[in-house]
């Protein structure tokens, strides 16, 4: 994964490299699921099949496939793409981590008050709106959801402290 | 077959109430939003507004959620069109004509074009939908374990064969589908398994969470990656235009038949919308008498994919309602929506839930007309929403897909697993894994694999049950046949190329 590629254009983590990454890692998930299915048994039981049975063979054969396609990237010459750009990745880390934290802070601050945060933030921060305009945007589209989805369809979404405050 | 249309009209008067008609048009104007807007598809955005239909009767809430279909099926083209930007994977192909003709100023014409090919193609399917579901249906209800199994066999050796992806990343990426769907408690023994002590693990991955993290969160990643700049067309479509193309497409009849028949065939077969499109239009190329002006702004460029998309997104609905096997992502979450409204998806619907399977193909025939009403009159204000700026549209996406997240078990976890598959998603798609395959094997994982078991206990193992019958070994021949399908194509191409090939030049 670690290997570089320079191209026209900037840098980035070659293509190969994340191939060979996303292979490994299925097979990992093969793996740990093998290693499931043989803890429940994967023989018969009196009655039939027992419950690792199915997912055991699904897993063996995740890990052949990858096995093929570990083997066939690594036949080929490296030919120098790169899988992105370092900037490209960090536009894409950019938005990631905002929503990583919105989502940790749900069962906290309920999904109303996170999302007026993330989206405020986000029009701020990528935008370069003003912060009345992001605010307002911010603001709205929580209480649009909160009829909608409270009011109108009767679908109940997490609260937090504020809500409870409002009383609901 | 005369009690059949019986039950359509039955169905039509259902789909009538003002109730219902008020949810199509709302379900096809979000269905276009939803296909215009980068980051939102049909499967996903479907699954973020199935929550909306928790309190309706199954009979709205199917009208309500195919007609977001529709609409993103719709949407898909405004997008390629205008902006060169594919809402959707099946408008890729529309991009190649549909964009030089807007740029030639010819919008209109292409919008229009596309618009009544997606119509024509979508109604053609209907139409074979309504004639052959309730005689596969009836046919199925025959239908022992070893068939049952031996159809999702075939299901899934077709994407396998027909994906124009890597074999085995494809099989790679199924196969974990049924590995995640088989984490959680097992339905035949009752024990838990790879769940690994974690309690989060019980339920196992639920498909909807995958989908909406796979495709909307991975779909937001690359459009970040990606770097948005929209430099759309004008969208003028004004009455004139529209009757003036209407007035040329007659003439393309044979190529919107044989659109027709490519789509509904590919769309029936798992393999989906995005391969009829590409093919349609591959074909169209060959045979067209304008071929070598294929990508310079030809209209049959524009007809050909767009009406295959079209039939195969709606034919895709033909195995789901008559099997229980969905034909496209987008409909394994209709699947999963009529398993929470209680229904149990599979041939029983024709005889049990006859208001539920009559209404959801009379909406099919009404949901249509409206949407191409609603789009070739609300072009502008589609458009309009692109040039809402990505800074804007991407955090209103992703709390759309948090709240979606959570309410399939008004669980907080479930949100963080969204996530999870989101960067999963934006890794495999980058990578050339298909994530259609993934999607439909968590969906069937437990019924497979109940099929599967339930056919080995009463052959006590023995694998020979999948060659028991004639009706079971033609299914697994055929899904041999559909897994083997490079293999056998390249061996009858050398063929053909050997035997032609010691002619002699003259």
């Amino acid at each position: 994964m670690s290997e570089n590629v320079e191209e026209v254009g900037g840098t980035g983590p070659s293509h190969r490299g994340v191939e060979l990454g996303v292979g490994a890692f299925l097979a990992l998930l093969a793996l740990i699921g093998i290693y499931g299915s043989i803890k429940v048994g994967i023989g018969w039981a009196s009655d039939g099949p027992r419950a690792g049975f199915f997912p055991f063979y699904v897993c063996l054969i995740i890990l052949f496939s990858c096995a093929v396609n570990i083997v066939q990237v690594l036949m080929e010459a490296p030919d120098g793409r790169v899988f992105a750009y370092w900037s490209q990745l960090t536009q894409v880390g950019s938005v990631l981590l905002p929503t990583v934290i919105y989502v940790l802070a749900i069962p906290y601050t309920g999904i109303y008050v996170a999302s007026a945060v993330l989206i405020s933030f986000f029009m701020r921060w990528f935008g370069q709106y003003r912060w009345s305009v992001a605010v307002a945007v911010g603001v709205f589209v929580p209480v649009a959801t909160f009829f909608m989805f409270e009011v109108w369809f009767l679908v109940p979404l997490p609260k937090g402290p504020l809500e409870t405050m409002l009383g609901y | 077959m005369l009690a059949d249309v019986g039950n359509l009209f039955h169905g039509f008067a259902v789909v009538a109430q003002p109730f219902n008609l008020a949810l199509m048009v709302l379900g096809i104007v979000l269905g276009v939003i939803v296909g215009v807007l980068p980051g939102l598809g049909g499967a996903n955005g479907i699954a973020i507004l199935l929550p909306l239909t928790f309190s309706m009767s199954p009979t709205s809430a199917i009208i309500m959620l195919s007609c977001i279909y529709w609409g993103a099926l719709f949407g898909g083209a405004i997008t390629s069109i205008l902006f060169n930007i594919p809402g959707e994977p099946w408008s890729v192909a529309t991009t190649f004509d549909g964009y030089p003709m807007a740029q030639k100023g010819q919008a209109g014409e292409a919008l229009t074009a596309a618009f009544t090919s997606s119509f024509v193609g979508a109604l053609f399917a209907v139409i074979i939908i309504t004639l052959v579901a309730p005689l596969v249906a009836s046919f199925a209800l025959e239908f022992g374990p070893p068939e049952i199994f031996s159809v999702y066999f075939l299901a899934f050796c077709s994407f396998v064969g027909l994906s124009k992806e890597p074999p085995f990343k494809t099989i790679a990426s199924m196969m974990l589908g049924f590995a995640l769907g088989a984490v959680g408690l097992d339905q035949m023994t009752g024990q838990l398994r790879m769940t690994f002590g974690f309690p989060q693990m019980l339920n196992g991955f639920d498909f909807l969470i995958a989908v909406i993290g796979l495709f909307g969160i991975g779909e937001i990643l690359l459009t970040m990656e990606e770097g948005l700049s929209f430099r759309g067309n004008a969208a003028k479509l004004n009455m004139k235009v529209v009757l003036h193309t209407w007035a040329k497409l007659p003439r393309y009849w044979m190529l919107s038949l044989r659109s027709c028949i490519i789509g509904c065939w590919m769309g029936i077969s798992p393999a989906g919308a995005t391969p009829a499109s590409f093919m349609s239009y591959g074909i169209a190329k060959r045979i067209s008498k304008r071929g070598h002006l294929f990508g310079t702004g030809e209209i049959e460029g524009v007809i050909a994919p767009e009406t295959a998309a079209h039939a195969a997104g709606t034919s895709a609905l033909l195995p789901m309602i008559s099997l229980g096997v969905p034909g496209s992502p987008t409909a394994a979450v209709l699947l999963g929506g009529l398993l929470i409204w209680g229904l149990q998806p599979g041939p029983l619907l024709f005889t049990e839930q006859k208001d539920f399977v009559w209404g959801l193909i009379a909406s099919m025939y009404m949901g249509n007309v409206v949407g191409l009403i609603i789009v070739l009159t609300c072009v502008p204000l589609f458009a309009a929403i692109l040039r809402i700026p990505f800074s804007v549209i991407a955090p209103i996406i992703l709390v759309f897909c948090a709240i979606g997240a959570y309410t399939v078990h008004n669980n907080t976890f479930d949100v963080v697993m969204m996530v999870a598959f989101g960067v999963a998603g934006y890794f495999l798609k980058k990578t050339n894994y298909p994530l259609a395959p993934m999607v439909l094997a968590i969906v069937l994982g437990d019924k497979a694999e109940e099929g599967f078991r339930q056919s080995l206990l009463a052959s006590q193992g023995s694998l020979s049950v999948f060659w028991s019958s004639g009706l079971v070994s033609t299914i697994m021949a055929l899904g041999l046949i559909a897994l083997f399908w490079p293999l056998i194509q390249n061996g009858f191409t050398k063929v053909r190329a050997s035997l032609l090939g010691p002619r002699p030049a003259q």
